[in-house]
């Protein structure tokens, strides 16, 4: 594991072997394509992202959901050259949908081979997640856990026939609904940064980035309602959501926090979006948008409507997510 | 008669390019060390060994649109980093400017120049005084529109666009990085030159050098 990028190769070989009926793996240029048949006019929908935040996007490769997923290298945006070959993979007439984090690599990348697509005659687009509430200027705001959730929806999207104007409208109004907040808990190793200092015990980052970018400390010692209080309540206050508002609620962890600690989280959260009279309908929780190793988690709501729902509810058929 | 440059020109002009590039390899590494993540200058070199593999394969269309657009594909996926998208979206815009097929001229090399800047400002959203290659390219395009306007020679068009290059360029030196990398460190930026505008005046010098020999091989 010394070369980031024969870690990369390693890993793609795996994820082939461990779900061989699913996806398969193209390498050279690096991409993750979908086994299960795509009709002839079908939009395809297209994630790349930078490596480290598995499963975004190579698990969600599969019916209802991803057609294709180009994995950079660590925290890094695959080229045009990934983007564009997973395009011509997987380009079934219907357009091309690319579903891109706000980073500058990733919208860069992004927009050259959405040109060079369309002089190809490709009808391609891209939609920006940009779910970050921990950023005051809404320009800059980052892509959370709302990039999980537009793959679905996209995806589902693509899957029931819609246009990719339909698909492409229906997945910013799921963003648009939709809000987040990193928080950041004791250790943080990466590769390339080497450790971060810990965090006190008594201690929480809040508004962290999925790369490691830093957050602002906070002390907190009264536990997790206090915690809690200060995650979701600009989360709340944002959108803003409102009493009555029908809820997806989305808990990933960042890969160095265990599951116990997560639903320990989930019970304060829950308590908290009861007393604000929010109906949670639906609910994700569990290592869905990582930052490598590091302790922490994300949370994102979105408000539902019926389409929303019926998009959230269609089959899935990925490595990661299936119903 | 207007002075016309032909794609075999163009080969020329970036064959010097490709060549200057690979013998600063290590200046643009120690740029970059100071202020980026050092990898300007392999990212550079790499492409450039690309780009020279390309510009020698025998027998290839001398149409100028078509040329641009394969330079622009081969650095894409020989240069990688930010460079290679930038480098590829500047020649994949001129290769839409106007041309007479296998010839422009002067007014249509500076519009091929132009186009290419457009694109490179929006896809990196970059503006002048950000220290990005758009400190050497921007000034450069203007004192060639600025010359042409004037009706002047192509020797002299290009000595003006190197000239305001190499300025725009020594410019860098003196500003706060706004955009890429170098951006991150802030105040810290000031008194190192930028390692895009400085393989971005390469263009203008090696322009300079080869293209104002009308029609000579």
């Amino acid at each position: 594991m010394t070369k980031p990028g024969s870690a990369i190769t390693q890993s793609l070989r795996g994820m082939a072997l461990s779900h061989p009926d699913t996806i398969k793996v193209h390498f050279d240029p690096d991409f993750v394509e979908r086994l299960a048949p795509a009709p002839s006019g079908k939009v395809a929908v297209v994630k790349g992202s930078g490596s480290g935040h598995e499963p975004l996007p190579t698990g969600y490769v599969g019916l209802g959901m991803l057609d294709a997923a180009c994995p950079g290298p660590i925290f890094t945006s695959p080229s045009p050259v990934q983007l564009l070959a997973a395009v011509h993979s997987v380009n079934r007439g219907g357009g091309v949908l690319f579903v891109v984090k706000n980073y500058a690599g990733g919208v860069l990348n992004t927009e050259l081979t959405i040109e060079i697509a369309m002089q190809e005659g490709i009808d391609a687009r891209y939609v920006l997640v940009n779910d970050d509430v921990s950023i005051p200027n809404v320009s800059n705001r980052r892509g959370l856990g709302a990039a999980t959730l537009a793959c679905k929806i996209a995806g589902a999207a693509a899957e029931s026939g819609y246009t990719l104007t339909e698909a492409e409208e229906v997945t910013r109004r799921a963003i648009a609904a939709s809000r987040s907040m990193g928080v950041g808990t004791n250790i943080n190793t990466l590769p390339r940064n080497g450790p971060n200092e810990n965090l006190a015990d008594d201690s929480i980052e809040l508004g962290v980035g999925i790369h490691g970018e830093p957050g602002e400390v906070r002390s907190v010692s009264k536990g997790m309602p206090e915690i809690v209080d200060l995650i979701v309540h600009p989360v709340l206050h944002d959108l803003p959501f409102a009493s009555g508002d029908r809820i997806l609620l989305f808990i990933s962890g960042m890969g160095g926090t265990p599951p116990l600690e997560l639903y320990l989280f989930s019970e304060a959260i829950h308590q908290l979006l009861a007393a604000h009279n929010l109906r949670v309908e639906r609910q994700l929780i569990g290592n869905y948008l990582t930052c490598l190793g590091r302790g922490g988690y994300t949370i994102t709501l979105m408000r539902l409507d019926d389409e929303l729902l019926q998009l959230w509810d269609a089959p899935v058929h990925t490595p990661v997510l299936h119903w | 008669m207007a002075q016309e440059i032909t794609t075999k020109q163009l080969r020329k002009w970036l064959l010097a390019y490709a060549a200057r590039i690979i013998e600063n390899e290590d200046h643009l590494t120690e740029l970059d060390t100071a202020i980026g993540d050092a990898d300007h200058g392999v990212n550079m070199r790499r492409g450039m060994g690309k780009l020279q593999e390309r510009l020698q394969v025998e027998g290839q269309s001398e149409d100028i649109s078509a040329f641009l657009r394969s330079v622009a594909m081969t650095l894409i996926s020989g240069v990688g980093g930010a460079a290679g998208p930038l480098y590829g979206t500047f020649f994949l815009r001129a290769a839409t400017s106007p041309t007479n097929g296998s010839s422009i001229d002067l007014p249509q090399l500076t519009q091929m120049f132009r186009y290419g800047l457009d694109g490179l400002q929006q896809r990196g959203k970059a503006q002048a005084d950000d220290k990005t290659m758009i400190d050497t390219i921007q000034p450069a395009v203007e004192a060639m529109e600025a010359a042409v306007a004037a009706h002047q020679s192509a020797a002299v068009v290009l000595a003006a666009a190197r000239q305001a290059a190499h300025l725009g360029m020594k410019h860098t030196i003196e500003i706060e990085a706004r955009k890429g990398r170098a951006s991150y460190l802030g105040p810290h930026s000031i008194g190192h030159q930028d390692p895009g505008a400085t393989s971005a005046y390469f263009l203008f010098e090696t322009a300079a050098e080869v293209l104002t020999t009308t029609g000579a091989d």
